[in-house]
């Protein structure tokens, strides 16, 4: 049983890690965009695994949902069919390896010499103490984020319907 | 239960890929996807750390309140994408250099 817990584990932390370098690699956008709903499924898969299980649900439902449904729409309205195949290049490739290279190496080795102190929580489920929380704790941070979503929402339409109306 | 370091490892990863993306892609919906990633990596560190070290939920509170926000960027970034298209006919980052910087 613990055996097959382990092997599920890994199998996401490997899904989550290579489907996130064919998003990073891959030449086609669109291939990466399809990369990318394995690697948000499995950071839920992760969030369940961390005993979030309302953040698993919210992660499928608003990252897959919504901003994978957004971004393959973004990648279908700003390519040409014709040019769909040969998006994109790589550029500044090896200028980008040394920042990534050198902050890899620190954040590795800061994980695994810092001195943690582990208090570990059990609390599933976790959904009423979460909306406990948004209620009392993080009232004011909770509806600013509605007004933020409600900004967006606007500003975005505007910027769109600008897009339409003036070609 | 595994341990805390492989989170942070996973999350690391991600951050890494993220930015290897956002500093090479010339594609600017490529660049939000490396943003995306880089996102979900602080959510994975956040919900990690209330898991193993803080004892309670405010970390999953906080990794909520980033897929809001990421939901916001991605909306009002798309738009800004979708003008800047039809302004160059080209999805080059490069070819964005309307304020001459």
């Amino acid at each position: 049983m613990n055996f097959l817990a382990d092997l599920v584990f890994w199998f996401f932390v490997v899904l989550t890690v290579s489907s996130a370098i064919v998003v990073v690699f891959h030449k086609k956008i669109i291939y990466s965009a399809f990369a990318l709903l394995f690697t948000f499924f499995g950071v839920a898969a992760l969030y369940l695994f961390l005993s979030a299980d309302f953040l698993a649900v919210s992660q499928v439902l608003i990252y897959v949902g919504g901003i994978l449904t957004l971004i393959i729409f973004g990648v279908f309205l700003t390519s040409r069919i014709t040019t769909l195949a040969v998006s994109q290049l790589m550029h500044q490739k090896y200028m980008a390896i040394i920042p990534v290279v050198v902050l890899g190496v620190s954040l590795i080795a800061m994980v695994y010499k810092a001195n943690w102190r582990i208090q570990p929580l059990d609390s599933l489920p976790t959904t009423q103490a979460i909306g406990e929380a948004l209620l009392t704790r993080y009232l004011v941070p909770f509806e600013l984020a509605s007004i933020l979503l409600l900004a967006a929402l606007i500003g975005a339409m505007r910027l769109a319907r600008f897009f339409r109306g003036e070609s | 239960m595994h341990s805390l370091e492989v989170y942070l490892t996973v999350s690391a990863i991600l951050l890494l890929l993220g930015i290897f993306a956002v500093i090479t892609r010339k594609n600017p919906v490529a660049v939000l996807m490396g943003i995306e990633l880089i996102l979900n990596s602080a959510g994975i560190n956040f919900v990690a750390f209330s898991k193993f070290t803080t004892g309670n939920l405010d970390g999953q509170v906080a990794a909520l309140f980033i897929i809001i926000i990421a939901a916001a960027e991605a909306a009002v970034a798309l738009a800004i994408f979708l003008n800047l298209f039809r302004l160059k006919k080209s999805t080059d980052l490069d070819k964005a250099d309307l304020l001459s910087g």
